[in-house]
């Protein structure tokens, strides 16, 4: 048993934490809020350079074959900068739902792009209904004319105004469970029908969209996976896109944690720095412990979906179940220890607040994940 | 990352996950919160660790030729499992493996060595762990408890409190001023007791289950050898602490194991019960409650597991091998309190009422987990030494 990383983690651990800040600072995140884009072409041919947006995708790809737990280095250190952009959306929804579900070609062509920076895409599955559920899948792709045509609404679809395509989750057919007659469609952005409208959000480094389909046609060879059964698929995807988030929220909480023992250290109150005080030190333990025990359980789901563990869903489920809760107290107890500073748009602080809270509700929030806790654990 | 086990780890577990299910005694029946051995079970535990020392499941980590088997962290966790697994007993003697017998093989002469590791695994000693007194808990370096120099001998005389099993212990662990004119921590040295000299006088104090599982502890002119001393006069403070982080992370594994036992204890009692007319497992607002706790216990495992593998890798270990009391504290407290509320009116009944579920057990060792954050450090002064040595805030 060996439960810590390799020397070549450590490592890519020292390059991202390095080029990060460098180009990643405070200054360019704000700038990326106030635009629609999120990221600049100048970084994103960065990203690919450095072969972080082909990590884990297979190396006859133009990826490097790596895993999760070498993903969740990365995403700790892109969390500690709560770094904009479509990285999320492209690389592990819409790329891994490629990589999992797509066709030959579908991948040949799409995953090759993406790991090159010459691609973007995205997942279009929740709706106004806000389910995680199969049930929540309304959108409808009807047979027609050899093709499918899309009617419906997507919500919450991270960065589609960037994407060149969209993997669509729609149903194809009613079966005797939800899950049965859910299908993927790869949907190049633009199609006929096809509507993409930026919302306002409070999490600026995050895009959300709404998708809206009215009787958009595509070919046949737009479906990926097998028609109507792929929902185990997009599970399987979705749960590791889970615990990379997760891997995003520990980098991003640790760094709070970072920020507010640095500030306790130097600020001084009634003759003392405030990390003097109690209240203050105590609160800092608290962080503490639900920033390392984000980690224990985040490090183990990176592994568990990895190895294809058979508990690899339990697993992913225990860790955004905790580490939401733990982003979320770590972020308000950094403000907190801040006092007045902490409330400022100037400070960094609020960035951390806002993704604490945006990723809160990205694939399911506590109550959801500690619902399928209860299930896959046989309540 | 890797947490498969090779093909001889594999074989160990299943050897003694095989030996368990023939060895667990008929009569044992795991309910409630049993990481605390009770009164009535002592002489029942004392027979199960026997067995466990001649079977060669208990001291894993010890060297061999003072009664352990030499083997890494890695086999003690496997046993641990098995253990949490086959819901085991616990061990009686758990300060003595704990903490007595690491301090001793880190610390000891080869006479102390060959003389009391082996019978604290075989539990023909019990021991007890002589640190807090009136005057000293969180505080304890403040210890009044004098020793004075006569000849060959030191002579012993103050009061501890608290001493959890001194009225079954052969030993103890005492921490005695030898210098009373040197800075606290400097004039402190750990001495081995023996419990049947003359001079010492134990009280049961009864606490708030009812029951005297700790007990006040009088020294009157006692009389200790100076071969009794370990680890050096006034050199007490570093002895009784450097031990620690290693005590604490096989503790903890010890701790994190019959949590997980408590747990399904727990778990099979909501499936038992009933809250208005439904089965409690059924309830949403239970099954969440429960699901944390999974959530926590299972995460214990894992924080251990990242501490034991720098352990393993000859690193000192991190943040996350300090957070597991607290974490486990936490987490303890609040599955007590839960089966009070599974429990509900029914909680109100104490042993003795045919109406009391499962004999009362769990309104006990309800009672009893209030004491998890005090004992062995409150989770004041966890948190104080979490927030100035692993963060490096100032100290007050
Ligand atoms: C929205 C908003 C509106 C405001 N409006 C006004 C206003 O109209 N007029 C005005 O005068 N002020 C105003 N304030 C300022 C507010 O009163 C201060 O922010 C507050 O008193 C804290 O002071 P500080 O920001 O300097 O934090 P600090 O005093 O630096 O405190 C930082 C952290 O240390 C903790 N701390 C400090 N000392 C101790 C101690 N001894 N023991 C334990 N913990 C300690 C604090 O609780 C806090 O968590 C406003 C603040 C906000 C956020
Ligand atoms: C069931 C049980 C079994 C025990 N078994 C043993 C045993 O076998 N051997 C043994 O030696 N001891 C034993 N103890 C004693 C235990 O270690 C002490 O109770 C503990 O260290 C606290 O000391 P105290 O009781 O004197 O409380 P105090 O030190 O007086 O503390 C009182 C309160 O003040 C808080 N406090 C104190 N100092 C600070 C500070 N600097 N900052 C913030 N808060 C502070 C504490 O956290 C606590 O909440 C046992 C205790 C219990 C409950």
């Amino acid at each position: 048993m060996d439960f810590g990383f390799s020397p070549e983690q450590e490592m890519l651990r020292a390059t991202a934490r390095k080029f990060l800040e460098n180009e990643c600072t405070s200054g360019f995140v704000r700038a990326r809020m106030e635009e629609p884009a999120g990221v600049t072409d100048e970084f994103w041919a960065k990203l690919a350079e450095q072969g972080w947006l082909g990590l884990v995708y297979p190396e006859e790809h133009g990826g490097s074959g790596l895993g999760f737990v070498d993903l969740t280095v990365l995403m700790e250190e892109m969390g500690r900068v709560v770094m904009p952009g479509p990285f999320f959306s492209t690389v592990l929804l819409g790329g891994l739902a490629i990589r999992e579900a797509g066709s030959p070609a579908q991948k040949k062509e799409w995953l090759a792009r993406i790991a090159a920076g010459r691609g973007r895409t995205t997942l279009a599955w929740t709706e106004p209904s806000a389910r995680w559920d199969a049930a929540g899948v309304t959108c409808a792709a009807r047979e027609d004319k050899g093709g499918f045509v899309l009617n419906g609404t997507k919500l919450f679809v991270l960065d589609a105004h960037l994407a060149d395509v969209l993997v669509v989750v729609a149903r194809t057919g009613e079966g005797k469970t939800p899950e049965e007659g859910v299908s993927l469609f790869l949907v190049p952005n633009g199609t006929r029908g096809v509507e993409v409208k930026l919302l306002p959000t409070m999490d600026q480094t995050r895009k959300l969209c709404e998708v809206s389909f009215k009787d958009a046609s595509v070919p046949a060879e737009a479906m990926m996976g097998v028609s109507g059964k792929v929902w185990p698929t997009l599970a399987r995807v979705v749960e590791r896109a889970t615990v990379a988030l997760c891997a995003e929220m520990c980098g991003g909480a640790q760094r709070v944690l970072d920020m507010t023992t640095d500030y306790a250290k130097i600020r001084v109150a009634f003759g003392k720095p405030i990390g003097t005080y109690q209240g203050v030190k105590h609160k800092a333990a608290d962080m503490l412990v639900d920033v390392e025990n984000a980690k224990s359980l985040t490090y183990y789901a990176a592994w568990a979906v990895d190895e294809n563990a058979p508990e690899a869903a339990l697993a992913a489920s225990m860790a955004k179940a905790y580490v939401t809760d733990a982003y979320r107290k770590v972020a308000g107890a950094g403000i907190q220890l801040h006092g007045g500073i902490g409330f400022t748009w100037e400070h960094d602080l609020h960035l951390y607040f806002k993704r604490a809270k945006s990723s809160e509700f990205t694939f399911g929030d506590a109550t959801y994940h500690r619902e399928r806790v209860a299930q896959l654990i046989n309540l | 990352m890797d947490l498969s086990l090779t093909p001889e780890q594999e074989a160990f577990g299943a050897t003694v996950r095989a030996w368990l299910k023939t060895n667990i005694p008929h009569e044992w029946k795991s309910i409630g919160s049993s990481e605390i051995p009770r009164m009535e079970q002592y002489e029942f535990l004392r027979r199960w660790q026997r067995t466990l020392f001649d079977a060669g499941f208990i001291g894993l980590t010890w060297p061999k030729e003072y009664g352990g088997r030499g083997f890494t962290f890695m086999e003690e966790l496997i046993l641990q499992q098995e253990m949490a697994l086959a819901k085991a007993p616990p061990i009686l003697n758990v300060l003595g493996v704990g903490m007595a017998g690491p301090t001793i093989v880190a610390w000891g002469t080869e006479e102390q060595k060959k003389r009391y590791p082996a019978k604290i695994l075989s539990c023909e000693e019990i021991w007890c762990q002589g640190y807090s007194e009136p005057n000293a808990g969180s505080d304890l370096a403040s210890l009044q408890t004098r020793a004075v120099k006569d000849g060959e001998y030191w002579v012993i005389n103050g009061q501890k409190v608290w001493t959890s099993f001194a009225h079954v212990s052969e030993y103890m662990m005492l921490l005695a001023r030898t210098d009373p004119n040197v800075p606290k921590h400097k004039g402190i040295t750990y001495f081995l007791l023996d419990m049947k000299l003359p001079g010492v006088t134990v009280k049961p104090l009864r606490q708030i289950t009812g029951e005297a599982e700790f007990n006040e502890v009088f020294f009157d002119n006692v009389r200790v050898h100076e071969s009794q001393v370990l680890g050096g006069v006034n050199n007490g403070w570093a002895v009784g602490l450097t031990t620690l982080m290693y005590e604490r992370l096989t503790l903890g594994f010890g701790l994190q194991v019959r949590l997980r036992i408590a747990l399904e204890g727990l778990i099979d009692l909501a499936r038992r019960m009933e809250k208005s007319g439904r089965v409690v497992t059924k309830d949403p607002v239970m099954r969440q409650k429960l699901a944390q706790l999974w959530i926590d216990t299972e995460c214990l495992k894992y924080t251990g597991a990242r501490a034991i593998t720098k352990l393993l890798r000859g690193e000192m270990p991190g943040p996350e091998a300090s957070t597991g009391k607290m974490a486990w504290v936490d987490t303890h407290q609040r599955l007590q309190e839960l089966a009070m509320e599974i429990e509900g009116p029914y909680s109100q009944l104490w042993k003795g009422s045919d109406w009391a579920v499962e004999g009362g057990v769990w309104a006990q060792s309800f009672l009893r987990s209030r004491a998890n954050s005090i004992e062995g450090g409150t989770t004041e002064i966890q948190k104080n030494i979490i927030a100035e040595r692993l963060l490096g805030l100032p100290k007050d």
